[in-house]
């Protein structure tokens, strides 16, 4: 591997955003292509990642600032299919608004190049740069709408997004400051050496570190922004968030803590903060979605109470002995299935709205009689999201709680099995209401070729990785294997 | 051949088969369903007859890796012994009937039967599965189909029931799930045939806790008193066929847990916990015969008499010996057959009337001789009537609890005596009596569908009744090797 093939991936979706761009400009009259040519840059993205899964060939790139290892093919196979979904699932909306259509994929397509980075970088400076190609565009979008509410969220996103990044910035030069090294690797080595004397500023550093990735993963006390963003921000542009940069901080995050901050005399200390923090989310996230009406604002807290279970994985990871692997492997099944399922639901929530005009939950009765089939696949999602087999989310649970017991950590995982009953609650009140209710206006309406193909594809991965998880579990299994190995 | 995969995956391809049929034949969803369910039935049959008597543990044993996560293997692992191949073959029976029963069904038939086929795939998955967390999975499946059969196609407060049913089995089985996570850590396994040989020490917590956690999600589906209360509203609302399921096969799930898990897997802890078995069993008897001598819908009323007679499977788990466990598998064949029964016949008869309340039913016998026959049929099985199975089931209940809880038989006793009374008393109410000229027009079973279900549940509690050791003999040697392990 060298030259251009090494940010191959990266490159075949920028240099589509680019296109994209250009044809909108040059030829408006065949703007209705572009999403077809914001997915064919994805799949040859995809293929590229799989042509380097397929030789074999592992390496550092860039004097070791990129990692082109299994765990960074995880991430990019997923980034490339997520913004596939979003890509789908914005069709209708972007011809319906009418406007921007080359700058939105375009934006969408530089984000998904800027988590790629993200997920490989292995360098402070490196990933501080990633975060930014990624967010920037991510703030935009969340202000694409043409109303108030979406020019509220994305002002929101962009004002705390920047104190988070000054957080993370400080954490990072703190860092820095106490190993004289940007390098994860080289850090670990100096944190091996040195470190123990700096322990509490190490700690202080760690900390601003969780509070600035902590604001991408939506996980308390960072998640203040998470509801009025989704609510305010076109629906497509919230199924985005809700998992693309999720995915991408949690990538991050456990590449860091367990390539920089491994030492033995520190992980104990941010695995408590992990968990503490995992607890604290799973239940405000839970109990606060638990009284929502609006089904956005309802994903929204969902997506904290998630981002809650997602960290057990990165509490249990302890650095000595296999139990590491369970808790890395863990956070990425998790992402994987999260991503599925949370666009599975975004997506019929996308249809839905598009055609009642309303997120509120109480709009939703009656929609088996409407539309059986968004009912139908947003209510297995949501299935999905409780933990409840045969679905993706049930392994992913199960493992994550395995995980959790294997690094005694039975009290975390009881407050999450708890959670997840809770969740339950409110996750099945809104397939009770589509599928008991009675609705006002009983008109059955159809779904858009897109939008079943987006909400197809993401059910029948959350359904099929539910009977036969083990592909899924093996891939997240051997990424996480990667980080030990290639260094 | 993959007996046990087809038996479980037959039915579910039958639902997909029948949900893509297209609108226009959707009144052909039956004969799908009933195809698949004859040939459920076919091959339970055939493998009834090729089950080896004498055969050690289990057979027709089909084993694949299926999921490996950190330290223990998830397996595909089906399997059935001597106490699950009769439960095996009374849910494919049940299984043609409620098909059949359904044959008046108009109402998006496509997504009924696709229902009523994944009831079936789950339900006979809960009896074959040796893997612990895929026999939890099939527990967990039932619930969909069952809800939306209850909530969509039932009658009264359906969505309530509905609910009620489906909250009451998620609760009991979040208690499960953590009592069969704490066994597998424990083991390193989730596999049955292997967690019924180890001696647990050292568990997450209390051996003592885990028994009851398990026990509590059993005991919501069997149900014990007093955890019934989900039974008489979801009976009360469901449509026919699938009071017949979950009387005849739902509640057998519960009992076969017990004894499966709970009495295998710890035997210590039953053994300290056998007196509060006998004595919940026989509160469940009284209790139920009480509040059913009170009931003034049909329905509710058989369904308080089915809490009764599942205190009976409860009374033989709790005696742990050779007779009253078999006592208790029969007792649940038993119940299967003749309850399913009674709620077939009540099916027939409010298909015509409508009304279920007894003040307004009454002589119907002149109405409707051959319902009539079939119903005082079912119910003097259910009132344990010599020569029919019921009486076979209570006799060995008892004689294998005698011996040990006195008290808890006299009492059971009580309840077997007022059974009569309640049953007695609602053919009176509904089937004799003077003639209500209200059901003048009303016509008799004449569908050749109602006639063959008739017939062959009469066969059956008749066969079980003079013939038990047809059951009997396959029941035994899978209950002493459970006993092996209870007296070691």
């Amino acid at each position: 591997m060298n030259g251009i093939d090494l940010v191959g991936p990266q490159f075949a979706v920028l240099a589509t955003a680019g296109i994209v761009l250009l044809v909108d400009g040059l030829m408006p009259q065949q703007r209705r292509y572009l999403p077809i040519i914001a997915l064919l840059g994805l799949a040859v993205s995809a293929l590229w990642t799989l042509s380097w899964a397929g030789r074999g060939d592992y390496q550092e790139a860039f004097g070791g600032t990129l990692a082109l290892d299994k765990y960074a093919v995880f991430f990019y196979f997923l980034f490339a299919g997520i913004t596939a979904t979003v890509v789908l699932a914005s069709i209708d909306w972007v011809n319906r608004e009418g406007r921007g259509q080359g700058e939105y994929y375009a934006l969408l397509l530089t984000t998904c190049g800027g988590l790629m980075f993200l997920s490989a970088a292995r360098d402070l400076i490196t990933i501080f740069l990633a975060l930014e190609l990624s967010s920037i565009p991510q703030y935009i979008l969340a202000g694409w709408g043409k109303d108030k509410k979406s020019s509220e969220a994305g002002l929101k996103y962009l004002l705390l997004g920047a104190i988070a990044s000054a957080l993370l910035l400080y954490g990072m030069a703190l860092l820095y400051g106490l190993t004289g090294t940007t390098m994860l690797t080289e850090i670990s080595a100096s944190l091996e050496a040195t470190g123990e004397q700096y322990r509490s500023l190490l700690v202080l550093s760690a900390v601003l570190l969780i509070a600035g990735f902590g604001f991408k993963m939506a996980v308390v006390p960072f998640q203040m922004w998470v509801p009025d963003v989704y609510q305010g921000a076109p629906t497509p542009v919230a199924a985005f968030l809700s998992v693309g940069s999720k995915a991408a901080a949690f990538a991050v995050v456990t590449r860091i803590f367990f390539e920089a901050l491994g030492a033995e005399f520190l992980s104990d200390d941010w695995s408590m903060i992990f968990a503490i923090i995992a607890a604290v989310s799973m239940t405000l996230g839970n109990l606060m979605a638990v009284v929502q009406t609006d089904i956005k604002r309802m994903l929204g807290y969902s997506s904290v109470a998630q981002a809650g279970t997602f960290m057990i994985g990165l509490a249990a990871i302890s650095v000595t002995g296999d139990e590491f692997t369970l808790g890395g492997s863990g956070v990425l099944l998790f992402t994987a299935s999260y991503a599925f399922t949370n666009l599975g639901a975004f997506v019929a929530i996308i249809a839905i709205s598009q055609k009642i005009d309303s997120d509120q939950i109480k709009d939703y009765a009656g929609m088996w009689k409407r539309s059986p089939l968004l009912a139908l696949g947003l209510a297995f999602c949501l299935v999905s999201l409780t933990g409840i087999p045969p679905t993706a989310g049930f392994w992913a649970k199960l493992y994550i709680f395995n995980a959790g017991v294997r690094a005694d950590l039975l009290w975390l995982v009881i407050v999450g099995v708890l959670n997840s009953v809770i969740s339950g609650y409110y996750y099945l009140s809104v397939a009770r209401q589509m599928f008991l209710g009675e609705a006002e206006d009983g008109k059955s309406f159809s779904t858009s070729p897109s939008i079943a193909v987006a909400l197809g594809a993401t059910t029948l991965g959350v359904l099929i990785f539910g009977i036969i998880p083990m592909p899924l579990i093996s891939a997240a299994e051997n990424a996480v294997e990667a980080l030990r190995t290639v260094s | 051949m993959p007996e046990l995969s087809v038996l479980v995956f037959l039915p579910a391809v039958a639902a997909a088969a029948i949900l893509l049929l297209p609108k226009p034949m959707e009144q052909n969803a039956k004969w799908v369903a009933l195809a698949a369910a004859s040939a459920m039935l076919a091959l339970s049959v055939q493998m009834f007859f090729a089950f080896d008597l004498d055969g050690e543990g289990y057979q027709f044993v089909e084993r694949h890796e299926w999921v490996d996560i950190g330290q223990f293997n998830l397996q595909y692992f089906l399997g059935v012994d001597g106490l699950s191949m009769p439960l095996v073959l009374l849910t494919t029976c049940l299984t043609v009937a409620s098909v059949l029963v359904s044959f008046s069904v108009t109402v998006r038939p496509r997504a009924y039967f696709a229902c009523l086929m994944l009831l079936a795939s789950s339900v006979v998955g809960v009896f074959v599965a040796l893997d612990f967390l895929l026999f939890f999975l099939f527990w967990e499946l039932e619930l969909f189909p069952m809800f939306l059969l209850i909530a969509v196609w039932g009658s009264g407060r359906k969505e309530y029931s509905a609910t009620k049913f489906v909250l009451y089995t998620i609760a009991g089985s979040a208690f499960m799930l953590v009592g069969i996570l704490v066994l597998a850590f424990n083991a390193g396994t989730f596999d049955i045939e292997v967690l019924g040989q180890t001696e647990f020490s050292n568990t997450l917590i209390p051996l003592g806790w885990v028994f009851f956690f398990l026990f509590i999600g059993f005991a919501v589906k069997l149900p014990i008193v007093p955890l019934h209360t989900w039974l008489p509203d979801a009976h009360g609302d469901a449509p026919t066929a699938v009071s017949v399921m979950l009387a005849g096969v739902l509640l057998k799930m519960g009992g076969y847990g017990i004894i499966r898990m709970c009495v295998t897997m710890m035997p210590d802890v039953a053994a300290d916990w056998d007196i509060w078995f006998a004595a919940i069993g026989a509160i469940s008897v009284l209790y139920g015969a009480f509040i059913t001598l009170r009931q003034t819908d049909v329905k509710r009323l058989i369904a308080y008499s089915s809490v009764s007679h599942m205190g009976l499977v409860l009374l033989g788990i709790g005696a742990l010996g050779d007779t009253g466990l078999t006592g208790a598998a029969y007792q649940m064949l038993a119940h299967g057959l003749i309850t399913g029964m009674l709620f077939f016949m009540v099916g027939l008869m409010y298909e015509r009337t409508h009304p279920r309340e007894t003040s307004r039913l009454g002589g119907l016998a002149r109405q409707m001789p051959l319902i009539t026959t079939g119903m005082v049929f079912a119910g003097f099985g259910s009132l344990g009537l010599p020569a029919m199975a019921g009486f076979i089931a209570e006799v060995t209940v008892f004689l294998g609890a005698f011996e040990r809880f006195e008290w808890a038989v006299l009492a059971s006793i009580v309840g077997v005596v007022l059974s009569a009374g309640y049953v007695l008393w609602m053919l009176q109410r509904v089937v004799f009596g003077p003639v209500k000229h209200e059901w003048d027009g009303v016509t008799d079973a004449h569908h050749w569908w109602e006639h063959t279900v008739v017939v062959g549940l009469v066969a059956l509690v008749i066969l079980l009744g003079v013939y038990p050791a047809i059951m009997m003999d396959m029941l035994e040697p899978a209950i002493d090797s459970i006993m092996v392990r209870v007296e070691s």
